[in-house]
């Protein structure tokens, strides 16, 4: 395949204003993406405070002896910032799943017509599950 | 001798009698041509009046860009008021700013009704047939650029010649090695297969897809949308046979063919001629995994 394209001086003078459903798919789905792999290693991280934990380690938490993994999960929890970024990332999860779901319908060749549709119910959809969620999430960090 | 000798002799005469150092001729055009441009002011300056006066007008801007014109090397949008006409289209109202305010200002047309593919442009803020795209349609000022991710060559031309090169790519033309029995027996196609390859038949090789594609966009290689739907004009043409539709998945299934989509639908969204190009590169991915992929 050729490479004699050239991008000119000026070619991209209005890369970014154009609108396109899909391709805000695309963009939210990969940020999306890549947000839950970030998840994934601070998830193992806290999570395997469990080890040594079974082994008997222990940390000082609210004024006495606890272990660690008790300790670490429940003092995160008593933070606004992680209660507000699990709402981000119940927002995020949703979206990926939904997004992802239509995703593979897509390569299935199923309701194409009604992809940008589709794209737009994943929002409202996501936007709805994460309003509902604020209650539970938020509940007692003040 | 020309019978016009006499006649430019008198005329110069008239003017500059006295004047010596320069060459009459010279002197003649340098005359001629100040008329003419004052001629051309005069009338821009009525029309423009009659324009702005008028109540049915529509605001053009228009993206300026000559890298060979000093005053043009920095990127600009110029104002044409064009006096609006029922059915009027994008196309029709940039020739008549071009006849009428400033005839330097270059765009490509050719048939006016949307068959040739010479007028992609960047009108509002999406790829459209210029000549395709209604004036009434639109909101004003209608910004009327060049095609996004390609270079600017002048004002609303761009360099498609890398468009040219990944449509050759995919080879689009009929080859076949399956010929009919007889000597002069016709290649028949079924009305199903037909239909089947019938919207893919219908590009006009604007690129306009290829220009709204943000894979393209980032991939040079990437073969886009257009291309790929020519290879899907012929791999799913049962004429061209089993050997052949082998080889044309080939060049679909390469590192930069179809698994550089990531459905986006800009293509579909944006092609003029209606075509579900994202609908067939799909398919074509389909086509390939079951190609490579044999359970039984
Ligand atoms: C119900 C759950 C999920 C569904 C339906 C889903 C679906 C998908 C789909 C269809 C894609 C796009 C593949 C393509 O390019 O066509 C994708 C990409 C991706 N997913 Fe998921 N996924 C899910 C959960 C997850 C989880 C839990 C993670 C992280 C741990 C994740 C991380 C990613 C990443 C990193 C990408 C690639 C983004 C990119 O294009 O760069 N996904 N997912
Ligand atoms: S597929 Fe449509 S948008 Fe693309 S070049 Fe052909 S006619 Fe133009
Ligand atoms: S002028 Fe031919 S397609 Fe518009």
């Amino acid at each position: 395949m050729s490479q004699s394209y050239n991008r000119g001086l000026i070619e991209d003078f209005s890369r970014w204003r154009e609108f396109q459903a899909g391709m805000w798919a695309w963009i939210f789905h990969k940020f999306t993406g890549w947000v839950l792999i970030g998840y994934l290693f601070t998830h193992i991280a806290v999570l395997s405070t469990a080890i040594p934990a079974a082994d008997g380690a222990t940390m000082m938490f609210q004024g006495s002896q606890t272990d660690v993994f008790t300790g670490t999960i429940v003092s995160l929890e008593g933070l606004l910032l992680v209660r507000i970024l699990e709402v981000g990332l119940l927002a995020v999860a949703v979206f990926h799943m939904l997004n992802g779901t239509r995703l593979l319908l897509v390569d299935l060749g199923v309701g194409l017509e009604a992809q940008d549709k589709s794209f737009y119910a994943s929002l409202i959809l996501t936007g709805a599950i994460t309003v509902a969620s604020v209650p539970t999430f938020i509940a007692g960090a003040f | 001798m020309s019978t016009q000798i006499p006649k430019q002799t008198d005329e110069s005469s008239d003017t500059d009698a006295e004047a010596e150092a320069p060459s009459k001729g010279d002197e003649r055009r340098d005359e001629k041509r100040r008329r003419a441009a004052e001629e051309r002011a005069r009338r821009q300056a009525e029309e423009a009046e009659k324009a702005a006066a008028d109540e049915e007008t529509v605001e053009l801007k228009v993206f300026r860009y000559d890298p060979e014109i000093e005053g043009k090397q920095e990127p600009r949008f110029d104002t044409f008021h064009v006096p609006f006409t029922k059915g009027m289209t994008v196309l029709d109202a940039l020739m008549y700013s071009r006849d009428t305010y400033d005839s330097s200002l270059t765009f490509r047309h050719s048939c006016r009704q949307a068959v040739c593919g010479s007028d992609a442009m960047f009108v509002n803020g999406g790829q459209k047939l210029a000549c395709k795209t209604q004036i009434s349609d639109l909101e004003e000022p209608i910004r009327v650029e060049p095609l996004p991710h390609a270079e600017v060559r002048k004002d609303l031309v761009v360099d498609l010649e890398h468009f040219y090169d990944q449509m050759e790519a995919v080879e689009p033309y009929f080859q076949t090695n399956e010929y009919p029995d007889g000597e002069l027996e016709e290649q028949r196609q079924t009305r199903e297969n037909r239909e089947k390859i019938k919207m893919s038949t219908r590009c006009i090789w604007c690129s306009a897809c290829m220009s709204s594609c943000n894979i393209a966009a980032g991939d040079n290689e990437y073969l886009g949308p257009a291309a790929i739907n020519k290879a899907y004009r012929f791999a799913m043409d049962e004429r061209e046979g089993e050997d052949m539709k082998q080889k044309r998945l080939e060049i679909i299934e390469q590192e930069h063919g179809v698994w550089r989509c990531q459905t986006q639908f800009s293509c579909t969204e944006v092609c003029p001629k209606d075509i579900p190009l994202t609908e067939h590169i799909q398919e074509l991915k389909r086509e390939a995994v079951k190609n490579n992929l044999k359970f039984w």
